[in-house]
């Protein structure tokens, strides 16, 4: 039993690390989402963020700079659906679904001459004593920068949206664009602030997958994640908080799969592959039968395109 | 630019398109027979798409004064396929290569529109007159690399990534534990599923979760040079998959099983050229160089390669089956008697786990 023990401390690592992707484009929507704005197209963000992170990674030889340029590609990518729905007041839901199919040709086009390069891992922190630790020192004092960084986002976040005068503004737009703008606040220029933002959230979580998790760049290297992200926000009701539980219970039961499969637990590998997006699932409709609750937390002009002429 | 030009400009870019997606020399001399290729993946995938173009380039290099080639490179699987093959077959290509299980059936369909067309599908089993199957026998090279892993673990765990629990990777991980367990008894392999090809985030996670259960040697049969990084970080050993893979991992890459089809693709076109074609099934391997293995990792002991090596050419030389009785299930029930080989059809149909393996096969 005492082996079995011994996996927790690395499992709470791996989940840590797992769950730092879906941290970054998560939030980000969030963000998003709360000042009224639906962008679907996060996997496809995320995507470009990765692949134009990993290239001037392997350009310039620093993965900071990459990260940068992740985080920039990603706001570029958001910039093009808030000028498509913002400005010309495009459907939100099917610009958001086109510019992930655009961002899955586009980065496979851009990557094109970036499969198959090697670059170097990002190192790890190492404290002296502290990372030695027994069963936590590795999860919480021996993971990469970002994840720490995706960590310390969540309060941030919160503290943005509830403690801030900007954030009231914002969360006062996405619940009824009508009266933020009869009040004289810059409705458009502030869901545009909140999209790009969004978007270069994305393109770290991206940029994360393809210099730090697995540093390489392969097509559609994201696998997905972007999609989930998007279903934990709703998962979590858009509290920020919530987002990071929906987070680790995500990359929990992924690496939890894995571990027992490893250890030879008689449960199909199909069904365990299956169980993180069944409990998405099943937690939206848990949350969703709770109708008040939604209505306490969801935006009310999510997705609702806003004309000031109106 | 008015609306005409536009839309002018636009036709030509779209037809400027196609012509790139058909790759180079469409447009060749007349007399010289045209040899089309279909791959699932970018030719830069290195590995997979890569290793068929290179038997393509080998098909140029030596019969590109009688033939040109043409390829379509990242067709999906499925009704796509079939168009791709199509427009190839109507535009004078007498030798189609579809190098995908999935493009199976779109080849069968274009094959009976096209009977002066021939075709070879790889990993498929279907034929028909003008549609001969080819594969290689990819457990030979587990058997040489199990042997492998058996002389270099210490903690006497080997973590085998699986993508999809088919027989072409159950009969590897059963080549693989055979071997492995004839020079370390005491060895066992613990496989993980990924039930995917090519989800380098998945296969890095599961590389991690078997190193923390203490494996020591990662084998894979999945696409991604994931696990390679995973076991250079953590600086244990690993074999690579369907390309040489060391640059990812230069101290962790122990060999890597490389699919070669170049020999098989320039005689295929020879016959095709002379009347020789005929369809036909192909399950090749070391002894017609369908596969090989990349080179050893330096950091290998010397006796170690001698007896891969000699593995290696015992299965060349017919001296060696990977299969060879008795074999044992994991109740150990004989399977495979004393004496006796596993015969194509029982490889081709493997849905059990050999002695050795931990866990049950998926159902």
């Amino acid at each position: 039993m005492s082996a079995e023990l011994a996996l927790i401390g690395p499992i709470l690592a791996a989940m840590l690390a797992a769950a730092t992707p879906l941290l970054f484009a998560a939030l980000g929507e969030l963000v998003v989402e709360k000042s009224g704005v639906l962008n679907l197209g996060v996997e496809g963000m995320m995507l470009v963020g990765a692949v134009c992170g990993f290239a001037v990674a392997v350009q310039t030889g620093s993965s900071t700079l990459g990260f940068v340029a992740g985080a920039a590609a990603g706001a570029g990518m958001a910039a093009l659906f808030g000028v498509l729905t913002l400005f010309l007041l495009a459907n939100q839901v099917a610009t958001g679904l086109a510019l992930t199919l655009f961002g899955v040709g586009l980065s496979a086009l851009i990557g094109q001459g970036f499969v198959g390069i090697p670059i170097a891992d990002v190192p790890e922190l190492y404290i002296p004593g502290l990372t030695d630790l027994p069963v936590i020192g590795k999860a919480l004092f021996g993971q990469d920068a970002l994840v720490y960084l995706a960590l310390a986002a969540v309060p941030a976040v919160h503290w943005f949206l509830y403690a801030t005068r900007k954030g009231l503004i914002l969360r006062a737009v996405g619940e009824n664009h009508a009266a933020a703008h009869a009040l004289g606040y810059k409705v458009i220029r502030i869901r545009f602030l909140a999209v790009l933002f969004g978007g270069a959230m994305s393109g770290m979580g991206g940029a994360f997958l393809s210099l730090d998790y697995t540093p390489m760049w392969a097509e559609g290297i994201s696998s997905g994640r972007g999609w989930i992200a998007l279903a934990l926000v709703v998962f979590a009701t858009w509290k920020p908080g919530r987002v990071l539980l929906g987070a680790w219970l995500f990359g929990g039961v992924t690496i939890a799969q894995l571990h027992v499969q490893g250890l030879g637990i008689d449960i199909p590998s199909q069904l365990l592959s299956m169980l993180p997006y069944l409990a998405t699932v099943i937690v939206l409709v848990v949350i969703s039968r709770d109708v008040a609750r939604i209505r306490l937390n969801a935006p009310a002009s999510l997705g609702k395109v806003f004309h000031p002429d109106a | 630019m008015n609306r005409r030009t536009m839309g002018k400009a636009l036709m030509g870019l779209a037809t400027g398109a196609a012509m790139l997606a058909l790759g180079v020399g469409a447009a060749d001399a007349q007399e010289k027979m045209k040899v089309g290729f279909v791959y699932v993946g970018p030719i830069s995938d290195h590995g997979y798409s890569y290793q068929h173009d290179q038997g393509r380039l080998a098909v140029e290099k030596e019969l590109g004064d009688k033939v040109s080639t043409t390829f379509v490179e990242n067709v999906p699987e499925g009704a796509d396929a079939e168009r791709v093959i199509e427009q190839l077959a109507s535009s004078g290509h007498k030798l189609i290569f579809t190098t995908s299980f999935g493009f199976m059936n779109p080849t069968l369909k274009v094959a009976q529109r096209h009977p002066d067309v021939k075709f070879e599908h790889a990993t498929g089993y279907k034929r028909s007159a003008n549609v001969a199957t080819y594969s290689a026998r990819f457990y030979e090279a587990r058997t040489v690399i199990g042997q492998i892993a058996g002389q270099m673990t210490k903690s006497n765990i080997i973590g085998y990534i699986g993508s999809f629990p088919i027989p072409e990777v159950i009969s590897g991980i059963n080549a693989f534990t055979i071997a492995m367990r004839e020079v370390n008894p005491k060895a066992e392999v613990r496989v993980v599923w990924v039930n995917s090809w090519y989800d380098p985030g998945k296969e890095a996670e599961a590389a991690k979760a078997l190193i923390d259960q203490g494996a020591d040697v990662i084998s894979l049969h999945t696409d991604s040079p994931a696990a390679i990084q995973v076991a250079q970080e953590r600086g244990l050993w690993v074999f690579g998959q369907s390309s040489d893979m060391t640059r990812f991992g230069p101290k962790a890459h122990l060999t890597a099983i490389v699919d070669d089809w170049r020999e098989y693709y320039v005689n295929r076109v020879k016959a095709a050229l002379d009347g020789s074609w005929k369809s036909q099934d192909t399950w090749g391997g070391f002894k017609d160089h369908m596969l090989f293995l990349a080179p050893y990792n330096p950091a290998l002991p010397a006796d170690v390669v001698a007896a891969a090596e000699k593995t290696r050419t015992d299965i060349m030389e017919g001296k060696r089956h990977s299969f060879q009785g008795p074999v044992k299930d994991q109740s150990g029930k004989v399977v495979i008697a004393e004496g006796k080989q596993a015969t194509d059809e029982q490889i081709l149909k493997m849905d059990w786990y050999v002695e050795g393996v931990q866990g049950k096969v998926p159902k």
